[in-house]
């Protein structure tokens, strides 16, 4: 019955929930309402939308075989990485399944000179960023805190207090605005910053405040929200009495609703959203309507709060089948290339298994590194206590 | 030299970082066309305009937070908040962002920000506009915490704490403000994170910071009328402190008294102390005492002259150590 359930953390419900869960009604699973932007159908069927369609015209075949690609690819990875984390190799590890359209759609709409703001879930993105998959793993596998350049890729550091990463993206585009990177024209300077955040940080202080020093300072930031329906165990219900994209206009911006799971119309609306924050035009808030497939984190048990006929509602609107559809209908790929991602993935989890088994823990002492820029008298003290310390026990050994 | 008052020290230090920096941005609530609700920004937001002297949103967290984005575009936001008893509200950015991120970085992130504080009481405001948080700060590895006392230090320090490339909480003694003193604009400036003597002495060494330095300075001039020579400490830095400074006058004079208006329980004078007793045990003479706020809420103002330490009680501690 609980097929949502992870292995290995769940004994198994017990008959009574067994029962119960079976002659339940099948929820009321939303489905975004007519407001929500949708190119492709779960079902892989192209929809006509004359405000959205030219957004996809710079489209190739191409590159849609790339979303393709990169959906399953970064699913792949998320799956090996649940897998390092259940036979200890990981301490936790934050899934994205179900979210890869929302990350994949957005993240292929940023240029290079764009900036993003992630939360720790952020791994399509970070793939469509250029940053290395195993480099998401260190601060998992409790090597690091982060062990990527921000700078490097304009992709963030992964931000874990929930919604802070916003007011930093809004800053960042403040910025952005007195470097004059903003409406200038030039596609290689205009900069747009994204925030990722979820459903439920959308309550936090932080995200309401962003909303408003991004709206007064008509800063060039999108607001991303994945909502993913589930703030670890509380439904959207317990964060929102209104659709989410909603709230946008009492802070005085636009907001839209887009279908989450399709990674055309994700593609499409953050496109016209970060090119209205190039050219100076400010904020916009995306809420890309999509579902947390799995658990919040490995350490989560979602069987205790939601069934699993609602995942069931949910796994036919999957991101990664409704484009292979719409590839194959309009014969923009064969069975080769699916053959052929499917081995690349396997490829890749295979790389990023071997870096994760193979990655050095730090040494005791750079814990004191990076601390401060310059010298600091209690750092280095307590650096060199700590080695002495280690240093005595050596000395006995010699005895 | 000139003479000028700790609020204009502050004003033209931060005058003279933006002229020599043009990444160098102030942030808060008030303090353009007013000029902060001390009148500590003046007359910038005129000279530097308004994308460079930014009027905030009403919101603190918010104003820290977005000044981490624009330092991590390269910028050297300078925050004011408007009172010491308003910085809670961006205490999780500065604790868990501010202090946190180069380390999480791995060295690759800077944030050189400072955050501005006036602080402490002594102006019969209502709740909220007298406190002393330094302690919380200091105890944030990632922080530096700074104080300045008189006018020169304001102008020095404000500017050494736009050019560090760690961040620095900058706390100003709100009750000093319009105290004057003499500030050498040519001179070389003290480093920021040394103690200083301000009063040499041979009897005992009182160890003060911000408004309590000009205190702790008159109560040794009234103890020179008695007879008792008292060595006075500036701190100016928190965090780091300047140990060296204050042990070689303790193991001098042997006797020491730390004042500070924040409550004394887990205060600087804590961290002091148990330091001191560390490093001079075999000089000291009597325990290390403190003379501090008392462990309470800050009271209403008609009695935070009996909350504060005053003249009195530092000399009645420093007759307590010289007795033991």
């Amino acid at each position: 019955m609980s097929d949502n359930a992870v292995a290995g953390v769940s004994t198994g419900p017990a008959e009574d929930d067994v029962l119960a869960e079976l002659t339940a009604p099948v929820p009321e699973v939303g489905d975004g309402g007519p407001e929500m932007v949708q190119l492709l159908t779960p079902e892989g069927q192209r929809v006509e939308n004359t405000e959205y369609d030219h957004y996809l015209d710079g489209l190739t075949d191409e590159d849609l075989r790339g979303f393709y690609r990169d959906l399953v690819l970064i699913r792949r990875v998320d799956a090996e990485a649940t897998a390092l984390q259940r036979q200890g190799e990981l301490g936790i590890w934050a899934s994205l399944l179900g979210q890869e359209a929302a990350q994949v759609g957005s993240g292929r709409a940023l240029r290079p000179q764009d900036y993003a703001f992630p939360t720790y879930r952020e791994h399509g993105v970070a793939w469509c960023r250029g940053v290395n998959p195993l480099n998401l793993l260190g601060l998992f596998r409790g090597v690091n805190h982060g062990g990527w350049d921000p700078n490097e890729k304009n992709f963030h550091l992964y931000t874990i207090v929930i919604g802070a990463q916003t007011l930093h993206a809004t800053g960042y585009a403040m910025g952005v605005q007195r470097d004059g990177a903003v409406g200038t024209g030039d596609p290689d300077r205009d900069t747009a910053v994204i925030a990722y955040f979820g459903d439920g940080a959308s309550a936090q202080g932080d995200v309401n405040e962003a909303f408003v020093y991004a709206a007064v300072n008509n800063a060039p930031v999108v607001f991303f929200c994945q909502n993913n329906q589930w703030a670890i165990s509380e439904p959207n219900e317990r964060q929102t009495r209104i659709p989410l994209y909603q709230r946008a206009r009492g802070f005085g911006f636009p907001g839209v609703r887009v279908d989450g799971n399709d990674v055309l119309a994700v593609y499409a609306v953050a496109t016209q959203a970060l090119n209205a924050a190039r050219s100076g035009q400010g904020p916009t808030f995306i809420e890309a309507y999509t579902y947390r497939m799995g658990a919040h984190t490995t350490s989560d048990d979602p069987t205790k709060y939601r069934v699993s006929a609602e995942v069931e509602v949910w796994k036919h609107r999957d991101p990664i089948e409704r484009l292979k559809s719409c590839l194959v209908h309009q014969a923009k790929a064969d069975q080769g290339f699916f053959d052929a991602v499917d081995g690349e993935a396997d490829e890749l989890a295979a790389q990023v298994r071997e870096g994760c088994l193979t990655m050095p823990d730090p040494t005791g002492d750079s814990m004191f590194d990076h601390v401060y820029v310059e010298p600091h008298p209690v750092v280095e003290a307590e650096r060199r206590e700590f080695a002495e310390y280690h240093a005595g026990f050596a000395t006995e050994g010699g005895h | 030299m000139t003479s000028m008052t700790i609020a204009k020290g502050v004003n033209n230090g931060l005058r003279a970082a933006m002229e020599r920096d043009p990444k160098v941005v102030l942030m808060g609530e008030d303090i353009g066309k007013l000029g902060g609700v001390f009148r500590v920004t003046d007359g910038l937001q005129k000279d530097f305009g308004e994308d460079r002297v930014i009027d905030t949103p009403l919101a603190e967290a918010g104003i820290v937070g977005t000044a981490i984005g624009m330092a991590l575009r390269g910028y050297r936001p300078v925050v004011e908040i408007q009172f010491d008893g308003f910085i809670y509200p961006a205490f999780d950015h500065i604790v868990s962002q501010v202090a946190k991120m180069r380390a999480r970085s791995l060295g690759k992130v800077r944030l050189p920000m400072v955050i501005r504080i006036p602080v402490g009481g002594g102006i019969g405001a209502v709740e909220h506009h007298s406190e002393s948080n330094e302690a919380y700060f200091a105890h944030t590895a990632g922080l530096k915490v700074v104080c300045c006392s008189n006018a020169e230090d304001a102008y020095w320090m404000i500017q050494q704490a736009i050019e560090s490339d760690d961040p620095v909480l900058f706390y100003e003694p709100k009750r000093r403000y319009w105290d004057k003193s003499e500030v050498d604009v040519s001179a070389a400036p003290r480093e920021l994170l040394k103690a200083q003597v301000v009063r040499e002495g041979a009897d005992a060494t009182l160890v003060a910071y911000g408004p309590m330095v000009k205190t702790c300075l008159q109560a040794a001039e009234a103890a020179a009328g008695e007879g008792k020579d008292l060595e006075v400490i500036d701190l100016r830095s928190l965090s780091p402190l300047d140990l060296d400074t204050v042990a070689s006058s303790v193991e001098k004079t042997g006797r020491t008294v730390v004042v500070h208006e924040a409550s004394t329980f887990l205060g600087m004078g804590a961290e002091i102390a148990a330091a001191l007793q560390q490093r001079c045990f075999y000089h000291l003479e009597a325990p290390v005492l403190r003379v501090g706020g008392y462990n309470l809420p800050y009271p209403p103002s008609k009695l935070e002259e009996e909350f504060l330490p005053d003249l009195d009680r530092v000399l009645d501690a420093v007759d307590r150590s010289l007795a033991f």
